[in-house]
Order: structure tokens, then C-alpha cells, then sequence
């Protein structure tokens, strides 16, 4: 067992780790931020994306260890500060992005990397960019209708599903 | 996931002599090595995690040469390596965002999977693989699936690219992983022109001379409409049969050359 440190939505944290500690399990089992799914655990699925140094990893294909000194990010810390919903959250709820919510821990994470690259995406340009996200599902439609909302864009031409 | 140590150096000496305890292994961006470990296929002692070593991080370009440092994920050379355009438009197509975050050229070459993007880059520009110990030319480095020219701990601390007077990489996207089902790369230098082939082939990445010599000849997609690539040798599986590969590699050597003309 080793310690780590690292900086969590915003917060310094540290905890005891073995070498092959995910940083996923990390998350979830030491910090208990349960935000942050599991769905695949091969790398496939993207319900497990965090912010690491302010880029979309997969938290299930990171060693916690490689996150020392790291500003992590998780679904978690995209809240508003007085706990509302931030404004992806709010559009996925207002767009009806999600059903089960399983994905979309995953999908507010990558959009919201996507938005700080890219702020006006264009609706091909949001599908490519969610390529590692997988919804079974919503059949992605109102995933895209709710990220291009938060970019607030105009959605009202994209059809209702 | 067995048990093992694990090691954070932060130069590529300490990650060396890391590197020395028996059945110790690199760790790059984890992006191969990591499903592999939870499959229980590798089963290191130590895990020596290159991340740390900000002298194999960055690009460089200088008198018609790009210097990529073997930790850089494939986000960075996207994003930084415009000096060589179809390098960097390689790079923004591998995988997604997440895993090109994470993952780097050193550990997709060291990795040489048969079906990866990075290897036909290197070998069609003739690129040279530059480890702790000596230089390798990329024609003497790839020697079959998952095969390099690499030794027991020995890292990839950068790769060297001549950068060419036009390149274009075309990729057939497999979609379910998202790796080629076929690639290839183009690259027109002005002692001729190299084509390597990716996805493809039993043996790795490789060289379709037939594509170079008449493409070195006259650079337009005519010169390459009449050849077909021998099904020999290529891979069959649920996702394409070895003929299915062969004519591909024709159309994406076509649209590879349409792309940098
Ligand atoms: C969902 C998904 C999609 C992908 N799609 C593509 C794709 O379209 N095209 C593509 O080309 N690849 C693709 N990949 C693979 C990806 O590019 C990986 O980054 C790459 O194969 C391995 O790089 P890594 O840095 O993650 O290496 P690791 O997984 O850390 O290591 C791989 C191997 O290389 C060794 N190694 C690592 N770094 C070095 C070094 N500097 N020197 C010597 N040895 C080293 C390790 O010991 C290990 O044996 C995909 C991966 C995933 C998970
Ligand atoms: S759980 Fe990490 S990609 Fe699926
Ligand atoms: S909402 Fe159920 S997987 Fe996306």
C-alpha cells in the first residue's frame, strides 16, 4: 500500500492504494464519489470519464497512482456551488438526455470537455466527439439536443423524441 | 488485475534503472496495458509509469523534421504537431477523446498491434525510433504483430519523423473498436514515395512497394487504379476476409493519395 494525493473537485485528498488501485475505484470506494460509473471496465463504454488535468480520461484505464498531484474532476464537482444542477446537468434534465442514467456521468464529462475545445459544436461534430460514450438507451438523439442546448444554441428545429 | 508495485520516475534514467527488477514493465498511457492486465495476460512485478518524465513529453520541429517525445499522449501531437498535418489528423482519429488523452505514440509503437494507426505513419515516413540506448530506423523496427525491434526495458523516448512534401492517412474505421480495419499512409518525399499498410496483414505493418514504385513515378491516384494488393498473408476474421482486406487496401491507398494531391 502506498498513499496518493491528488486534488478532487477542487478538494486535496489522499488515501491508501495498492499499485493497481484504478483511479475509478479510487474515486468511488475510497472517496465514496459514486458519480463516476462502471460500466464496461474495458475501456469500451465511457460512463467512468473524469477530468484529469482538465482532459476526458476513462477512470477505469488510469492507476490512481499515475493521478498524483492531479486535478481530478468528477460528474460530482459539475454541479453549481450552491448545489443546483450546472447548466450540462440542467440541459440533459430539460432535454430528456438520459433514461436509465447509467451513461451519463460519462456524457455530462465529455461534453463538458467538448464545450471547452469546441463551445458552439455542430451536431455531427458532438457525435463524433461522444464516439467513446455508449448509451443503450436513449438512441442519442436528445444526448446531442441537450449538449447543443448548453451551448446555447438554438434547438427548437431538432425534433422532439 | 494480479498484485504488482508500482513506480512513478520522473527522469528516464530512474525509469531505466526502475526498469532493471525483473519482469518489470513500462507503463505508458494504459490504454492497451491496462484491459491486458485485468485479462490477466501480462503479470508484471512492477509497473514503472512513464508519465512522470516531462523529457519524453513534447514536439518539436526544426529544418524538415518533427521530434515527437515518446510519453506524448495522442491529444498533444493532434493538437501540436502541425508541422507534419497528416501526423497530427492521424492522431485526432485514434480511438476517441478519452483514450487519446491517455494514450502515447511510445506505447502504440512499442505495442506494434497489427491493427494500430501509428506504426504506418512512422514507416512510411521512414521515421527513426530513438530509445534510451540507440536509434532504430522504423524499416528495421517493426517485425511482425506485436513484435519490435525492442529489448527487455528498453523505452521509446522519441521518434523522429522527416517530414514530407505531402502525406495523407486513410483509415477504414472498424467500428466496433474503432482501430483500422485497414489503413494506410501516403507520404511523398523527393527521392520517392513510401506506402505502409496497416490492419491488414498477419506480419504487421508493412510496405506495398507495387503502390510506391508507381506512385514515385507519377503521384496521382491513376497510377495506383490498375494494381491490386495480394490477399496473401492477410488477415481473415468476423470482420473482414482476407480478399475483403486486399481490395480495401486498394481503395484506401486511393483515397490516401486523392487526399494529398
Ligand atoms: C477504445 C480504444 C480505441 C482505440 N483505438 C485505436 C485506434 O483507432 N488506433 C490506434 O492506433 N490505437 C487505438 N487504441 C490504442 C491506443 O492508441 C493506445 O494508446 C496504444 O495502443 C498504447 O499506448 P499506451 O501509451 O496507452 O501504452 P500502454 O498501454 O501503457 O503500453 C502498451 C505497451 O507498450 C509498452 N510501452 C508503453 N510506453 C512505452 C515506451 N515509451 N517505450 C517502450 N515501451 C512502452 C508497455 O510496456 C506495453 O507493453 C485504442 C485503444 C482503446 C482503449
Ligand atoms: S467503465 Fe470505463 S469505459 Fe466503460
Ligand atoms: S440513459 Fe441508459 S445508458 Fe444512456
Amino acid at each position: 500500500m502506498t498513499n496518493v494525493s491528488m486534488t478532487v473537485n477542487g478538494k486535496a485528498v489522499s488515501g491508501e492504494i495498492e499499485g493497481r488501485t484504478l483511479l475509478v475505484t479510487f474515486l468511488r470506494e475510497g472517496l465514496g464519489l459514486t458519480g463516476t460509473h462502471v460500466g464496461c471496465d474495458t475501456s469500451q463504454c465511457g460512463a467512468c470519464v473524469v477530468h484529469v488535468n482538465g482532459e476526458a480520461v476513462k477512470a477505469c484505464t488510469m492507476f490512481a497512482a499515475d493521478a498524483e498531484g492531479a486535478e481530478v474532476t468528477t460528474l460530482e464537482g459539475m454541479a453549481n456551488p450552491d448545489g443546483s444542477l450546472g447548466t450540462i446537468q440542467a440541459a440533459f434534465q430539460e432535454h430528456h438526455g438520459l433514461q436509465c442514467g447509467f451513461c451519463t456521468p460519462g456524457m455530462v464529462m465529455s461534453a463538458a470537455s467538448l464545450l471547452k475545445e469546441n463551445p458552439k459544436p455542430s451536431e455531427a461534430e458532438i457525435r463524433d466527439y461522444l464516439e467513446g460514450n455508449l448509451c443503450r438507451c436513449t438512441g442519442y438523439h436528445n444526448i446531442v439536443k441537450a449538449i447543443m442546448a448548453a451551448s446555447g444554441q438554438d434547438v427548437s428545429s431538432m425534433a422532439a423524441e | 488485475m494480479y498484485e504488482f508495485d508500482f513506480e512513478r520516475p520522473s527522469t528516464i534514467a530512474e525509469a531505466v534503472a526502475a526498469l532493471a527488477t525483473e519482469d518489470a514493465q513500462a507503463l505508458g498511457g494504459g490504454q492497451t496495458l491496462i484491459p491486458t492486465l485485468k485479462q490477466r495476460l501480462a503479470s508484471p512485478s512492477k509497473l514503472v509509469s512513464l508519465s512522470g518524465i516531462a523529457e519524453m513529453k513534447g514536439i518539436s520541429a526544426d529544418g524538415g523534421t518533427v521530434t515527437i517525445g515518446g510519453g506524448t499522449s495522442h491529444a498533444a501531437v493532434a493538437a501540436g504537431a502541425g508541422a507534419y498535418p497528416a501526423l497530427a489528423a492521424l492522431a485526432g482519429n485514434i480511438g476517441d477523446p478519452a483514450v487519446r488523452s491517455r494514450g502515447t505514440i511510445g506505447g502504440s509503437l512499442a505495442n506494434n498491434d497489427p491493427s494500430a494507426c501509428y506504426p504506418s505513419a512512422a514507416l512510411a515516413s521512414g521515421a527513426t525510433i530513438v530509445t534510451n540506448t540507440r536509434e532504430i530506423a522504423a524499416d528495421d523496427y517493426f517485425e511482425g504483430m506485436f513484435t519490435t525491434a525492442l529489448e527487455e526495458g528498453e523505452i521509446i523516448t522519441a521518434v523522429r519523423f522527416p517530414v514530407p512534401d505531402a502525406a495523407a492517412y486513410a483509415k477504414f474505421e472498424q467500428p466496433a473498436s474503432r482501430f483500422a480495419l485497414v489503413g494506410v499512409f501516403v507520404a511523398k518525399y523527393a527521392d520517392g514515395v513510401r506506402v505502409a499498410v496497416t490492419g491488414a496483414s498477419e506480419d504487421g505493418v508493412f510496405r506495398w512497394t507495387e503502390a510506391e514504385e508507381a506512385l514515385s513515378a507519377n503521384f496521382s491516384v491513376d497510377a495506383v487504379a490498375g494494381l491490386s494488393a495480394s490477399a496473401d498473408g492477410l488477415i481473415s476474421d468476423l470482420h473482414g476476409d482476407a480478399a475483403y482486406r486486399a481490395h480495401l487496401i486498394g481503395v484506401m491507398t486511393k483515397r490516401a493519395v486523392a487526399a494529398a494531391s
